[in-house]
């Protein structure tokens, strides 16, 4: 009973959008130049942070999962920090740590307060913690007796990881990124603090609907809304027929 | 041959000392003992994937107390296999002698020469997903071999399979021994294992190994 009302919630939330949502609104705001911008800024932020996030989190996973090191429990607790952290903090925090001196020392070289940049950091800082997790109960599934196999049989450390390891992570490496992609796109407090939300420069989809519902073109923040809707859909959708199921839910 | 002198090696809390022992050329040597004995332990010393804490391990005229892993010139068969799923059975035949950088057609000719040693031809292009037990055993023996190791070590291989396949597996390894003459160390706990195979007989009990005569595998039982 409980659980149905909670089923029925979701479900009611997403059919109000598309109801309330026209095809008129929908193009009309792919339409607007502002709306446009934000769609490609979004894309392409979305893209580089999930690819960052994967740079970061595979090896950092799999030293964490094969090696026992000192600092291995502290690196441990600090990964879940950007999990639990509210995300206005997480934009404060960016944007003092750019006042710092060796912040400001980044930005004589490349602008990153208010600027693109900014948006691709603050949505590194969450999306690459869940990343993390992800690919660590990946390898952790993984015995790792087929890589010392692989090192009998004349492999290094690095082949026995790219040859083995990596070919059987590679599911995991698609929810990990599935999953930093979605985070990103929705990430909204941190780039509000660290990136502001100014129009045709750091404007992303969420950003969008919070600009839109400001002014109270409730329509436009609707469409975007529906927008990001369906991309969050379409990557749950990746990681379903993919069979993934099973490390999304053990991370979330 | 495999010689090793005073061998001690730790695993967490657990020990083996004092451990002398000699396996000669083209000899097959069973290793007996109980689970928690140090049988694994002193095999991953050998190997290379556990750091010893004292003492020399030598493989043939070579001292390999300090070598990686893939120096030591080893056939490591696991305990569970640990078949790499993401290959077919003929990758896992080539893929030591493709690390090795031999070439193509070296690769191919070994590939058929193992798989027909093993019987195992009409699988080299299936992935090791729905292979059976004893199908798993010769694709990891077949691994194991490629490279023509100078040993061979056989942890518990045949644990998991049913009595009609462990006798044929016997036949199997009798059979690869005679023909490759690889100096092969088998671990198990299984007298009947040892009986059917050991030409020498050594004992992990009290944190250590010790020779033991034939016979005593017939008076055991």
């Amino acid at each position: 009973m409980l659980s149905s009302v909670y089923i029925i919630l979701i479900v009611a939330m997403l059919a109000a959008d598309a109801t309330f949502t026209t095809p008129h609104h929908l193009l009309g705001a792919l339409n607007s130049p502002e709306i446009r911008f934000s769609v490609r800024l979004s894309l392409i932020s979305c893209t580089l942070t999930t690819l960052l996030s994967l740079w970061v989190s595979v090896p950092t996973a799999y030293l964490m999962s094969r090696f026992r090191f000192p600092g291995r429990r502290a690196m441990d607790a600090i990964l879940d920090i950007p999990i639990v952290l509210p995300p206005l903090v997480v934009g404060i925090s960016l944007l003092i740590l750019f006042q710092t001196p060796p912040g400001q020392f980044i930005e004589r070289f490349i602008p990153v307060t208010y600027a693109v940049p900014s948006i691709v950091i603050a949505q590194f800082a969450v999306a690459c913690a869940f990343a993390v997790r992800t690919m660590l109960v990946t390898f952790d599934q993984i015995p790792q007796r087929r890589e010392l196999v692989a090192l009998t049989l004349g492999c290094n450390r690095a082949q026995a990881f790219w040859r083995i390891a990596f070919p059987e992570a590679r599911r995991g490496i698609l929810t990990a990124a599935t999953l930093a992609w979605a985070r990103s796109l929705g990430e909204f407090g941190p780039i509000l603090v660290f990136s502001g939300a100014t129009r045709m420069r750091t404007e992303v989809l969420p950003t969008t609907v919070f600009l839109e519902l400001s002014v109270g073109n409730l329509e436009a923040a609707v469409a975007v809304s529906m927008l990001m809707i369906v991309a969050a859909l379409a990557v749950l959708g990746i990681a379903r027929v993919f069979g993934l199921r099973a490390p999304l839910e053990r991370v979330l | 041959m495999i010689q090793i002198e005073q061998l001690h090696a730790r695993a967490g809390q657990f020990a083996i000392r004092d451990v002398n022992l000699a396996v000669p050329q083209g000899c097959y040597a069973v290793l007996m003992g109980r689970t928690g004995s140090g049988k694994t332990t002193l095999l991953e010393s050998i190997c290379g994937l556990r750091q010893i804490v004292s003492g020399r391990i030598r493989i043939g005229d070579r001292d390999v107390s300090d070598l990686k892993p893939g120096e030591r010139g080893i056939g490591l068969v696991p305990q569970d296999v640990a078949l790499f799923p993401t290959m077919t059975v003929r990758q896992h035949l080539a893929f030591a002698l493709e690390i090795r950088r031999r070439p193509p057609d070296a690769i191919a000719d070994r590939v058929e020469e193992l798989a027909s040693l093993l019987g195992i031809a009409h699988l080299l292009d299936r992935y090791t997903a729905g292979l059976s037990g004893g199908e798993s055993q010769r694709v990891a023996l077949g691994r194991a071999l490629s490279f023509r190791p100078g040993v061979l070590l056989l942890d518990e291989p045949l644990s998991a399979l049913d009595e009609a396949t462990r006798d044929e597996m016997h036949a199997l390894l009798r059979d690869v021994q005679r023909t490759t003459g690889v100096t092969t160390l088998h671990i198990t706990h299984n007298r009947s294992e040892g009986r059917a195979l050991a030409q020498k007989l050594f004992v992990a009990e009290a944190n250590t190994v010790r020779e033991a005569p034939l016979e005593e595998l017939a008076k055991r039982c």
